[in-house]
């Protein structure tokens, strides 16, 4: 292991040279934990999310992160993990589909909590029959716990989603946990060019007191999220209380915005922002979404792709603005519910020209031609008509 | 670095408010006190809004008075009646999920080990029977196969008090509870076997009967945690309310249930009663 030097966060992430490697979206994620000066990593099995954590034990190992192990179960690991974070350390953990919904009563009370930590999810079937594939209907789940949700396309997205995450949760006027998201196997278990950052340097240490809720190490007089017998009891203080704390943690989760725009050049990605017809992608389905768009523009077709990088915070204004003039709006997605199509639904006055779909699901790829069969549709061409390449 | 954030800042004592000034100069922080003179110095945990004759409530007391270093405590509950005193000490208290306090802890101590790897910081979880056997179960026994370097009190009121009353993994069997309208089906869990089993330097059983013994027994398990790894007390501490024990006999139950199946019973390793032998005949080291 390289002696790592310390630099500072804007440093690291904008400035630093970078150099081209061909590597999984797992070797992305771990090789951003690596820069990340972790302290505890977090670990329990599950398919496909597994060769995350086998990566980031290894480094581990080789001494980059302080404390490692294999936890009972996710509930124990998540809950391991707010106790970790709440005594003051940096700590890092992924999950995949059940096993996130095994976790999700503690994430969900991470916010609450005010654990700044970064949590991989690398999509896979949730619910019966069971499958290991890729299908994305877990990150709906995790859409109203309060947390940052940022969806990645590629391993590129994943390596720079993570290190920034570790930096947007610990912001003081943020302070809550960034859900890193992607697709397994199509984007954990398959190479990619990524540029990373030189694997000597590493974000500055998390100095726990450079918060709005102190941890709880005795160094500092403590906050007591639970503190008085009736406040834990069914009365307006107590109503009072939660209202005032919850509403805090979704004005953290939008403060989170500014940020996602300094690290991450924004929540959204436009290309062909004149467009008539619109793709909105996350995740997977946005480098499907980008193919769709190079297909379409081939046979003159004025196509667009908004691809979302953030789903919380949306960036309701930004996609707003993008549509406003759409004559058509396809939202192809890797899970049945649609959830992405109700997000866009939901923030623009032309609803109407939302088509929700090609939806793909139980491990499913998302073929080009499906997304061509909607952008035909919604130029009234007739089906039949063969797509070009 | 713990005495330094209990402490008031100069100039500032007479805008404390009086329980504060109390508590710093006239209770634990800082110094070791006798059991013996309970009352007459300021307590960690005094008012609680937990029942007329709840003996959790009287080992709760015993226990925070009983703590090494409490200004360097960190205590952990979960669901439950305990932690409605819990949340009302002068120490810090994490309230987590349910069932969740071995793992957060596991957590927490690990923090705070990379964090001060020369300074003792005592994380103790106290939990009830429901939190710690039930549904942390797996947390719990996990916790200890780690070897994980924290204490677990479980205050052991046979049934899920906070939640009006139903049966627990606890309750003995036949006692008719909410949920086990047919009288409890299996065994009361054998937990200090499991303790030892799981790895456990340290496990003590015990009825609240005599207050030296409960602050001698806290001492221990704080102590052999921080210095060998996981330590375990199982405390009867009776629900007067749902077992319909009347006030003023709540003592003469736990002495009835000392003769019965809590009598003082107390295992260590080799190891760590050679450490007690050695720290026992200097009590000043102690607070070292």
């Amino acid at each position: 292991m390289p002696e790592q030097r310390v630099v500072d966060a804007d440093e690291l992430i904008l400035r630093t040279e970078r150099q081209r490697k061909f590597i999984t979206g797992a070797q992305a994620m771990a090789e951003a934990v690596k820069r990340a000066n972790v302290d505890v990593a977090i670990a329990y099995p599950i398919t496909p999310q597994s060769e995350v954590m086998h990566l980031v034990g290894d480094i581990w190992a080789q001494g980059y992160i302080r404390d490692y192990y294999r936890a009972e179960e996710e509930y124990g690991a998540m809950s391991a993990i707010a106790g970790a974070v709440r005594g003051g350390a940096r700590a890092f953990s992924a999950t995949s589909g059940p096993g996130l919904l095994r976790g999700l009563e503690a994430i969900a009370s991470w916010p609450g909590h005010r654990i700044p930590v970064v949590l991989g999810v690398l999509t896979r079937v949730v619910n019966a029959p069971l499958s290991i594939q890729p299908d994305n209907v877990e990150i709906s789940y995790l859409l109203n716990c309060g947390m940052v949700v940022l969806h990645a396309e590629n391993q590129q997205d994943v390596f720079d989603f993570t290190l920034a995450g570790f930096v947007i949760s610990e912001k003081v006027d943020v302070y809550i946990p960034v859900a890193v998201c992607t697709e397994g196997f199509f984007v954990t278990h398959a190479k990619g060019y990524v540029n990373i950052t030189p694997e000597e340097l590493k974000l500055p240490p998390r100095d726990p007191y450079k918060a709005p809720v102190p941890p709880t190490d005795c160094e500092i007089p403590p906050a007591r999220i639970q503190r008085d017998a009736p406040v834990q009891k069914s009365n307006f203080m107590s109503y009072l209380i939660h209202a005032v704390w919850q509403q805090e943690i979704w004005s953290s989760n939008k403060r989170a915005m500014r940020y996602i725009n300094h690290y991450l050049g924004g929540p959204i990605e436009v290309v062909n922002p004149g467009a008539e017809v619109f793709i909105v992608a996350s995740g997977c389905a946005a480098a499907q979404g980008r193919e769709a768009v190079r297909y379409a523009n081939m046979e003159g077709l004025n196509v667009g792709l908004v691809k979302v990088k953030s789903i919380r915070p949306f960036p309701e204004k930004q996609v707003r603005e993008v549509l406003s003039n759409a004559k058509a709006i396809i939202v192809p997605e890797h899970n049945i519910v649609g959830w992405l199509a109700k997000e866009v639904k939901a923030c623009i006055p032309n609803s109407d020209a939302v088509i929700g779909g090609p939806r793909v699901y139980g491990g499913m790829t998302l073929p080009v031609e499906l997304i061509m069969e909607r952008v035909y549709d919604a130029f009234g061409i007739k089906k039949s008509k063969k797509v070009v390449v | 670095m713990g005495l330094e954030y209990v402490r008031i800042s100069p100039g500032f004592e007479r805008y404390m408010p009086k329980d504060y000034v109390d508590l710093v100069q006239y209770g634990q922080f800082g110094k070791e006190v006798d059991i013996q003179q309970l009352g007459q110095f300021k307590e960690l945990v005094e008012e609680h809004p937990m029942c007329a004759g709840c003996f959790m409530a009287y080992f709760i007391r015993v226990f925070y008075a009983a703590l090494p270093k409490p200004e360097d405590t960190i205590v952990i509950g979960t669901a439950g009646c305990a932690r409605l005193a819990l949340s009302q000490a002068a120490v810090p208290f994490i309230y987590g999920n349910y069932g969740d306090t071995n793992a957060v802890a596991s957590g927490l101590k690990r923090a705070l080990k990379i964090r001060f790897p020369n300074k003792p910081k005592d994380v103790v979880v106290i939990a009830g029977d429901g939190g710690l056997i039930d549904i942390g179960f797996g947390m719990t026994m996990h916790s200890w196969f780690r070897r994980e370097n924290f204490t677990t009190i479980m205050v052991d009121n046979e049934v899920y008090g906070n939640t009006g009353g139903q049966e627990s993994g606890m309750s003995p069997k036949g006692v008719q509870l909410k949920m086990a309208p047919k009288g409890k089906q299996f065994e009361k869990i054998n937990a200090v076997e499991l303790a030892k089993t799981a790895g456990c330097v340290y496990v003590a059983k015990l009825s609240p009967t005599n207050p030296k013994r409960i602050a001698k027994t806290v001492r221990r398990a704080v102590l052999a945690a921080r210095e060998f790894g996981p330590t375990f007390i199982h405390a009867y501490t009776s629900c007067n309310i749902e077992y319909s024990i009347p006030t003023e006999k709540v003592l003469e139950d736990a002495r009835k249930r000392e003769k019965q199946d809590f009598g003082f019973y107390e295992w260590m390793t080799d190891e760590v009663k050679e450490f007690f032998e050695e720290l026992e005949r200097s009590p000043q080291e102690v607070k070292t």
